[in-house]
């Protein structure tokens, strides 16, 4: 099913994206170009086939992944806050959300 | 047999003889930078203060044996150093000034290396040309009228040009390899697990990798002896030891079998790459490696599993840039769903956004088991590939890339046509395994070319090993029109 320019402004406003009516123009033949792209996968018969989990080792999958759970100094909230664009009162400061 | 000095190793004789000092190479590295910034706009920062004062204190320290001692490096953006920006090439991240360092920097600092500063890179890593960042492309300094390749296009060219010996780069698809291709340089991408990513900002999770560019291969096996191993702080790195990468470089090829998959010689590979490439494999032979034809049936269907595994994973890690907690924040959005989508849409660029909207469609409702599920299962079958060809070889032999270095704006219009460009290096991300480009000729056109091994897991060495003779034989003398 070819992607058309109301499936590029459903997708934009799942991902928070706010596009401009020029960008959906631009996306929408180039994204269906790549969709038709990788659906050459369905040349191959995967019935049988497991997904692989991620590109982990076997070294890597037996390597203990945790540590232990001891705490240690985090950043602080003066620096946590830092690189905040709207700091105020010790948290971060949003738009209202209502 | 002479033996090429390394790069490395050149300034560690001026630096023991007296001949120099660590502030006299600290300063001609950042003086070099600022100067061919004007014409390659390699760096996003230069960090003169910070380099100079740490180069001083060394100089004014007794020697511990640190084996980077004065070495400088240079960084890519998307890797944290604490004081320094991360700005990833994008205008989203502010830019950001992260507050600790990335795991792998911090033991190039503990082995002495001076950071000269972070080098231009495609927006958040994405892409194959370095067209893509915010803050401009980086020029090539074979020819500045082509790109250097990307996404660690500008890690590339601050070692092509001689500013540093060493840079770190990162590789999703082959953002070491290729651009190391393009700029006649040695780049590397180390197995899955090998180097922490601990301060590397995610493109693609089950991809990424830190990767080291040099000159010579004896030069990243240094490098790599310093970052690589376990780390607590990354769950994904693997208790494997890390062995002296360059005490183990014996330049005897003999015995190692290299595996030529010829499929992969065909059609859209340029034909002055091709003989190039399989001259140089010719020349392995002369040295005494045994080379074998192998099969990697699935492997042309690699850009179109890579596309929706990559694409997936960066929808999900790019969703934290979103104008709350650092970097930039849109204004004139009274409400918080309409400061997300403006930050967003003003902070990233055109290929961030295709590749975030790519990923939430394969990964939304109705569409997971068609694109994603499919493409991790074709991801197995490209690891079995690989699997039955390490049973015939050592290391498997191909172009990094189908052509030279191309034209600036001459893909830009055609995404699918720029991921192409990903056709030789992106299945080694795919299965986890480790990747080396070297360069083994110049184009008519005077462009280098790049000869890709790839290798079992943790066969760094051998990949190395394989660099180094080449290097040895083949001493790889010419240089760009610019530089130092």
């Amino acid at each position: 099913m070819p992607i058309t320019e109301s499936d590029i402004e459903k997708i934009a406003q799942l991902a928070h994206l706010e596009i401009t009516e020029e960008e959906k123009r631009a996306f929408t033949p180039q994204i269906a170009e790549i969709v038709a792209y990788v659906e050459q996968l369905n040349e191959l018969d995967t019935k049988d086939v497991e997904p692989a989990a991620g590109g982990l080792t076997p070294e890597g999958e037996a390597t203990d992944s945790s540590r232990d759970d001891i705490a240690r100094p985090s950043l602080g909230q003066e620096l946590a806050l830092d690189q905040a664009p709207d700091p105020a009162s010790g948290h971060f400061r949003v738009p209202k959300v209502l | 047999m002479t033996t090429p000095l390394s790069q490395i190793e050149a300034l560690r004789v001026k630096l023991a003889d007296g001949t120099s000092t660590a502030h006299a190479i600290a300063s001609t590295a950042v003086d070099n930078a600022e100067k061919l910034n004007e014409q390659l706009n390699a760096f996003l920062e230069i960090d003169r203060a910070g380099a100079l004062l740490l180069a001083t204190e060394l100089d004014d320290s007794p020697d511990a044996g640190q084996v980077l001692r004065g070495i400088p490096i240079a960084i890519k953006d998307n890797i944290c150093v604490r004081g320094l920006q991360a700005s990833c090439g994008s205008r989203v991240l502010g830019p950001y000034h992260p507050p600790y360092n990335a795991t792998a920097v911090d033991r190039l600092s503990a082995a002495g290396a001076i950071i000269v500063g972070k080098t231009n890179c495609d927006e958040f890593a994405m892409g194959s040309s370095n067209e893509n960042s915010a803050f401009g492309p980086v020029r090539n300094p074979w020819d500045t009228t082509r790109v250097p390749g990307g996404s660690s296009g500008g890690s590339a060219v601050a070692v092509a040009t001689g500013i540093v010996p060493v840079a770190l780069g990162s590789e999703t698809g082959g953002s070491v390899r290729q651009p190391a291709a393009l700029c006649g340089i040695v780049g590397l991408k180390p197995t899955y697990g090998r180097i922490s990513r601990y301060g590397l900002v995610a493109f693609a999770s089950s991809l990424d990798q830190i990767g080291i560019f040099g000159r010579s291969a004896r030069d990243i096996a240094m490098v790599l002896s310093v970052v690589a191993g376990r780390d607590p702080n990354d769950s994904t790195t693997a208790d494997v030891a890390v062995p002296d990468y360059e005490k183990d470089l014996s330049r005897d090829v003999k015995g190692i079998r290299i595996g030529v998959p010829r499929e992969l010689f065909g059609e859209g590979l340029d034909d002055e790459v091709r003989t190039s490439v399989e001259r140089a494999i010719e020349s392995y032979r002369e040295l005494g490696a045994e080379i074998v034809d192998i099969e990697l049936p699935h492997s042309k269907y690699c850009i179109a599993v890579y596309y929706i595994i990559a694409t997936a994973e960066a929808s999900s890690n790019l969703a934290r840039f979103d104008g709350v907690r650092y970097g930039f924040r849109a204004e004139e959005a009274p409400e918080l769903r309409q400061m997300y989508r403006r930050t967003r849409d003003e902070g990233f660029g055109a290929e961030v956004k295709r590749r975030i909207m790519l990923g939430t469609y394969v990964l939304s409702s109705g569409y997971y088991e068609a694109y994603y599920r499919k493409a991790q299962q074709v991801r197995t079958l490209i690891k079995q590939d690989f699997q039955k060809a390490f049973e015939k070889c050592d290391a498997i032999a191909t172009p990094t890339t189908p052509t030279t270095a191309f034209l600036l704006g001459e893909k830009t219009d055609d995404p699918l046509e720029m991921y192409l460009n990903d056709i030789y290096t992106c299945t080694a991300n795919l299965a986890g395994i480790p990747g080396i480009s070297l360069p083994c000729g110049l184009s008519q056109a005077g462009l280098p070319i790049g000869l890709q091994f790839v290798g079992n897991h943790w066969s760094e060495g051998t990949l190395l090993k394989l660099a180094d003779a080449y290097d040895a034989s083949h001493p790889f003398s010419a240089r760009p029109s610019i530089k130092v």
